[in-house]
């Protein structure tokens, strides 16, 4: 109970204020969203590096679960360093908060470890559309993501970011990054 | 031994923490040395490649670190290791304090490391400790790439110019006496075998000289032959004077501005 500014309060007199009234009824949760409609929002959750794919696309959001009144979400890191990987939680609560949910809990889950396998075929394709070719278990990409051309060759082992590489075209020269295969 | 588990509950268990300080030192004090190329390798191309290695070096840290906090159970957290402790309280290796040199000595140092490390994480996933094992899984994938990198660039610039050649051979000779620090068994290590958490590092011996044959082989270098093999970093009792001289660069925030944060 917060104290009203100014107010003197008398010590002598007893305050037999009933306490309970103070509190405010606990508020029935309305129906808890599904675990479906949670992973629709978070699919509008943008990654912060690559943005044209979301957190669900990526395949770190490893699950959903409710812990009393919290919704507890674990997020798998891609790499051990990732510096996205702290952003990317804020935004989840972010999110999830924009909707409604108040009692957010994100929990950071390494094993079993994140792997390209668990980016989504709708992931993949818009990083193909984007510029980035697809990991591939090959090693390297299959194609250039601007002409197709499969005659492509490797630059660097690493890129921009640590989930990239970088390779060149040498039908259509451009250099492109790779979505690191792991 | 008979000791019952109430009394040691509360009891720190030193092998372990001993073990995961090493861990992490290693990757920290190997991260922090890589990272001191950032904005000065000779190609963009590298200056990114090893800003990316350090990067995953440090996360690998945290892990590591943030786990041996938990252990200590007082309070401290990853950070708090890595930049409140001085230079006796650090178990790294002597090989990855040693300073970066040229370019050609950083690429052998990360490869003498690399594929120990690679080993050594392999053997991790098995570990009896699931945390443990966790990390192993997650850092395995990252090492696998950091070994196939600096195996190709050692093997390009050793298999290079009369003056790439030269700087790797140089190279080697100066780092090989590092190398034996790795497979050294201590009584922490003995611990730890015992208890399934860790390999013993002297079975790691054998793949690792033959893969480093291998590599060298191809990268037209020669190892010299003998064991003498400097120590005292993995125990802390002898750092190399660089240690010291990387801490007060990778420290100094901390100790200048106590808590300081963003
Ligand atoms: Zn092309």
């Amino acid at each position: 109970m917060g104290e009203v500014p100014g107010q003197v309060r008398d010590a002598a007199v007893p305050d037999d204020t009933p306490r309970t009234a103070s509190r405010p009824p606990r508020r029935d949760l309305p129906v808890r969203p599904s675990p479906d409609q949670i992973m629709a929002w978070l699919d509008a959750v943008p990654d912060p590096e690559i943005p044209v794919i979301s957190v669900v696309d990526l395949g770190i959001v490893r699950g959903i679960r409710w812990q009393g009144d919290t919704l507890e979400v674990s997020v798998t890191p891609t790499y051990s360093g990732c510096p996205a990987t702290r952003v990317i939680s804020m935004d989840i609560e972010t999110a999830l908060r924009d909707r409604g949910l108040q009692d957010v809990r994100i929990t950071t889950q390494i094993a079993p470890p994140w792997t390209t396998d668990w980016l989504s075929e709708k992931g993949r394709a818009r990083l193909q559309d984007y510029g980035i070719a697809p990991p591939s278990p090959a090693g390297g990409p299959d194609r250039c993501p601007h002409c197709s051309s499969d005659n492509v060759t490797r630059i660097s082992q690493y890129g921009s970011t640590p989930c990239k590489a970088q390779w060149r075209c040498a039908d259509c020269l451009e250099p492109f990054d790779y979505f690191k295969c792991i | 031994m008979a000791t019952p588990a109430s009394s040691t509950a509360a009891q720190l268990d030193e092998a372990l923490f001993t073990f995961l300080l090493r861990m992490g030192d290693n990757t920290l004090v190997l991260g922090h040395r890589v990272s001191e190329w950032c904005g000065h390798a000779p190609v963009l191309e590298e200056d990114i490649a090893l800003a990316n290695t350090a990067l995953d070096l440090i996360g690998q840290t945290q892990m590591w670190l943030g786990l041996a906090a938990d252990v200590e159970g007082q309070g401290r957290s990853a950070d708090d290791l890595a930049m409140l402790r001085d230079v006796w309280d650090f178990r790294n290796l002597l090989l990855v304090e040693q300073p970066n040199g040229d370019f050609g000595q950083t690429i052998m140092r990360q490869y003498l490391f690399d594929q120990f490390h690679l080993l050594l994480l392999r053997a991790l996933q098995d570990s009896a400790d699931d945390r443990i094992a966790g990390i192993a899984a997650k850092a395995v994938k990252e090492v696998g790439y950091h070994v196939e990198r600096s195996a190709e660039t050692v093997i390009g610039l050793g298999d290079g110019t009369e003056e790439s050649h030269g700087r790797m051979q140089a190279a080697l000779d100066w780092l090989s006496p590092y190398v034996g620090e790795m497979f050294v068994s201590d009584e922490i290590d003995a611990e730890m075998a015992t208890r399934g958490i860790v390999p013993d590092p002297a079975s790691l011996r054998a793949p690792y000289d033959a893969a480093l044959a291998e590599v060298l082989a191809k990268a037209t270098l020669s190892r010299h032959e003998g064991d003498f093999a400097h120590q005292g970093g993995k125990t802390g009792f002898r750092h190399s004077e660089h240690l010291g001289h990387m801490l007060t660069q990778m420290q100094w925030l901390q100790r200048a501005y106590p808590g300081a944060a963003w």
